[in-house]
């Protein structure tokens, strides 16, 4: 099988994918979450299904800047700046007056300091993770352009998980939150996951070796291994598929988030830290 | 064996089987403990509510402030569990120089008395006893209470510190407390007043304790001495410095969760598993066949392992964390269809089947590993054992890290160990 031929139209898939990512994060940047950007997310049911103006009413007359109102049948979900006890429970007289079995399934309210915090936290666990993650492989190898080629294919993904929820959150309201990130850190280790086995593989048959052509290696070692990247990626999609259409609501978006990771990190195992690992051999040359 | 015990662990407490009730006998590890091994759900699941405070230290003086920290968590916690929470958890925690108060309410959904209850600065008041308050009176509406107490004006705010500290001649346990010049003052006239009755000293109007007054003391600093452990001393003097040694906090996150989204995120999450499992087998067998149906077995018995796990470690299972347990199922497969790849393969190049197998096994076992060591490294630095202030360590992140640690350890067990000794027993059968 010489899958390694293909190698143009994994460039082109994955230039197209970074590129979409890019231009989506710039033009539609992303929604964050109260996690990230403070404020307040209010969530109940009103049985009698009044109006979305008849809260918004409620908003403008308590001064409180509304961010946006979402109705699903009887359930209201409301985002809105931060406040303090006093002015929810205002709020809560306000809204039991339109309806009086109106009930409470989530209200979270946080300052803006601890979101800036959870940035920067992020942000630490990413660089940590990659780092760990590369001195790993290039130990473990041995080989510079095998850790690089892993790290590449592990931005690869990040990107696009990145730029496929900029979308999501521009067109379906998904949010960055701290899950987000949890599914991120996620998806940089499933993403190496496929790659080390594959690497093992083209290690393993190097040693048998004793004149390498790194194509015809890095053919044998995919063909070999495809057949258990995608069965093993598929057991993991059915998993997360069956979490994202049969799961609760809560954790939609977080297991959407994992499923992306997964399929990119094992499209990205192949058609990106292979060719790239390829591509540094022959320069050497 | 071990799969009986942990199919009867994972039992529901009651069920009917052919038309009769059986009842799950009380499980615990131990006879002494009154831990049973129910799951443990966390607050997203059981519903309540989590409030996170500032603590504004500004105030405090440095050699006083581990104490008033203390402090101040003693007297939230004394407060929470008067609100009748039996599972309250209240944590300090230091953040970039800045402590904060973390307070977790299972089962509360009307927290607003609570946050008051919390926000509130705590009263510490002395007040004298005139007469012996009379043992046979029942009810509170016969006595006045002020025709047997009487204040002293003694606040919190006379009280420099109270420290637990061993009597120099006896060596037993007393507390000290050292009075400001103000307070001197106060508590030598109470002392005159009430001497050879008792002083009576109440926190937020509950009585802590009403020492004898023995002799007038002037100098503002008095000891008072009882039973007291070291155990007991810290906790009086914690009681007394939460009224002197006061801090104030600012409530900066509040969240309140409603029971049924728990229950709800529970039952879909149940059933996504259960779907998504039977995914998975259909795949394995149509894959693999006879083999793939083995590793369904040892798939399932990975399952009721996890859970067991979960239920002996008291592992507090959030809503990420049942994705984390779904997504570990699925992932538990891999080191199985990396096995089964490498017999075919050696099926393949003339091995017998045993053989087959058995090499399989030993050859997968290095990508396994590598493999799987990613994840750990993702898992440990989302986990952040060692509570590493520049982490993340909010409860939904550690709560999907744990599950997905725990999966990966558990997967490679059952995948290696299991699926081998099932394939092994089984195939000498077929063969």
């Amino acid at each position: 099988m010489n899958i390694m031929k293909y190698r143009p139209l994994f460039y082109f898939i994955s230039i197209t994918l970074i590129v979409a990512s890019i231009f989506s994060i710039i033009f539609w940047g992303f929604k964050y979450s109260i996690d990230f950007s403070g404020g307040s997310s209010w969530q109940f049911t009103l049985p009698s299904q009044p109006d979305k103006n008849q809260l918004e009413e409620i908003f403008q007359k308590q001064k409180i800047p509304l961010h946006s109102i979402s109705q699903n049948n009887d359930q209201y979900t409301l985002k809105f700046d931060n406040i303090d006890t006093n002015q929810k429970n205002n709020l809560v007289e306000a809204v039991t007056k339109i309806d009086s079995e109106y009930s409470e399934s989530n209200f979270e309210t946080l300052g803006p300091l601890l979101g800036r915090e959870l940035l920067k936290k992020t942000i630490y666990a990413l660089i940590l993770s990659a780092a760990f993650l590369l001195i790993f492989i290039a130990t473990r190898f041995n080989d510079a352009s095998f850790g690089i080629s892993a790290i590449l294919a592990m931005l690869h993904d990040t990107i696009i998980l990145l730029g496929t929820f900029s979308a999501l959150g521009h067109f379906f309201g998904a949010e960055i939150d701290a899950l987000f990130v949890t599914a991120l850190l996620t998806t940089l280790s499933s993403s190496t996951h496929d790659t080390v086995v594959t690497f093992d593989r083209i290690r393993e048959l190097k040693s048998h070796q004793t004149k390498i052509d790194w194509k015809q290696l890095a053919n044998r070692a995919v063909s070999e291994v495809i057949v258990r990247s995608i069965n093993n990626s598929m057991t993991i999609i059915f998993m997360l598929l069956a979490l994202v259409f049969l799961g609760a609501d809560s954790t939609r978006w977080f297991s959407t988030a994992l499923l992306i990771g997964v399929i990119c990190g094992t499209y990205s195992s192949v058609g990106v830290a292979i060719p790239l690992m390829l591509l540094s051999k022959k320069n050497k040359k | 064996m071990a799969t009986f015990v942990c199919l009867v662990i994972n039992l529901p407490r009651q069920f009917t089987l052919f038309g009769r009730t059986l009842y799950k006998p009380n499980l615990s590890l131990n006879k002494n403990s009154t831990s049973n091994l129910d799951l443990r759900l966390g607050l997203d699941l059981a519903g309540g509510a989590s409030l996170l405070y500032e603590i504004d230290t500004s105030q405090s003086k440095p050699e006083d402030l581990s104490q008033a920290l203390e402090s101040l968590k003693a007297n939230i916690e004394r407060r929470v569990n008067l609100f009748g929470v039996s599972e309250a958890n209240v944590q300090i925690s230091k953040q970039d120089n800045q402590y904060r108060l973390k307070v977790e309410l299972p089962g509360v959904t009307d927290v607003n008395d609570a946050i008051n209850l919390i926000g509130q600065t705590a009263t510490l008041k002395f007040v004298g006893q005139i007469k012996e308050f009379p043992l046979e009176a029942t009810s509170s509406a016969e006595i006045n209470f002020d025709d047997y107490y009487q204040d002293s004006g003694i606040n919190g705010s006379h009280l420099v510190r109270a420290t637990p500290q061993p009597n120099p001649q006896t060596g037993v346990m007393e507390v000290a407390l050292e009075f400001n010049s103000e307070g001197t003052k106060l508590f030598e006239q109470a002392t005159t007043t009430f001497l050879n009755k008792r002083l009576a000293i109440f926190l937020d109007d509950e009585l802590i304790s009403a020492p004898l007054v023995q002799v007038v003391i002037p100098d503002g600093k008095a000891v008072i001495s009882g039973n007291f452990d070291i155990k007991t001393a810290k906790t009086f003097s914690a009681q007394l410095n939460a009224g002197a040694l006061t801090l104030p906090i600012k409530k900066i996150q509040e969240q309140q969760i409603g029971a049924t989204l728990g229950q709800d995120t529970i039952r879909k999450g149940l059933r996504a598993g259960l779907v998504g499992l039977g995914l998975v087998s259909f795949f394995m067998i149509g894959n693999y066949g006879y083999l793939g149906a083995i590793s369904v077995i040892s798939l399932i018995i990975y399952s009721l392992f996890t859970l067991t796990i979960y239920r002996i470690f008291h592992i507090t299972l959030t809503f990420p964390g049942i994705v984390g347990f779904i997504l570990s199922i699925g992932m538990a497969v891999d080191s199985n269809i990396l096995i089964f790849e490498r017999m075919k393969e050696e099926i393949r190049a003339g091995q017998s089947w045993n053989n087959a197998m058995e090499l399989g096994f030993g050859r997968a076992w290095n990508s396994i590993k590598d493999a799987n060591i990613c994840t750990i490294i993702t898992g440990l630095i989302l986990f952040n054992p060692f509570n590493w202030s520049f982490l993340n360590s909010s409860g939904m992140v550690r709560g999907f890290a744990v599950t997905l640690l725990i999966g990966v350890f558990l997967g490679i067990f059952t995948g290696v160990v299991v699926t081998r000794n099932l394939l092994r027993v089984l195939a000498h059968k077929k063969i």
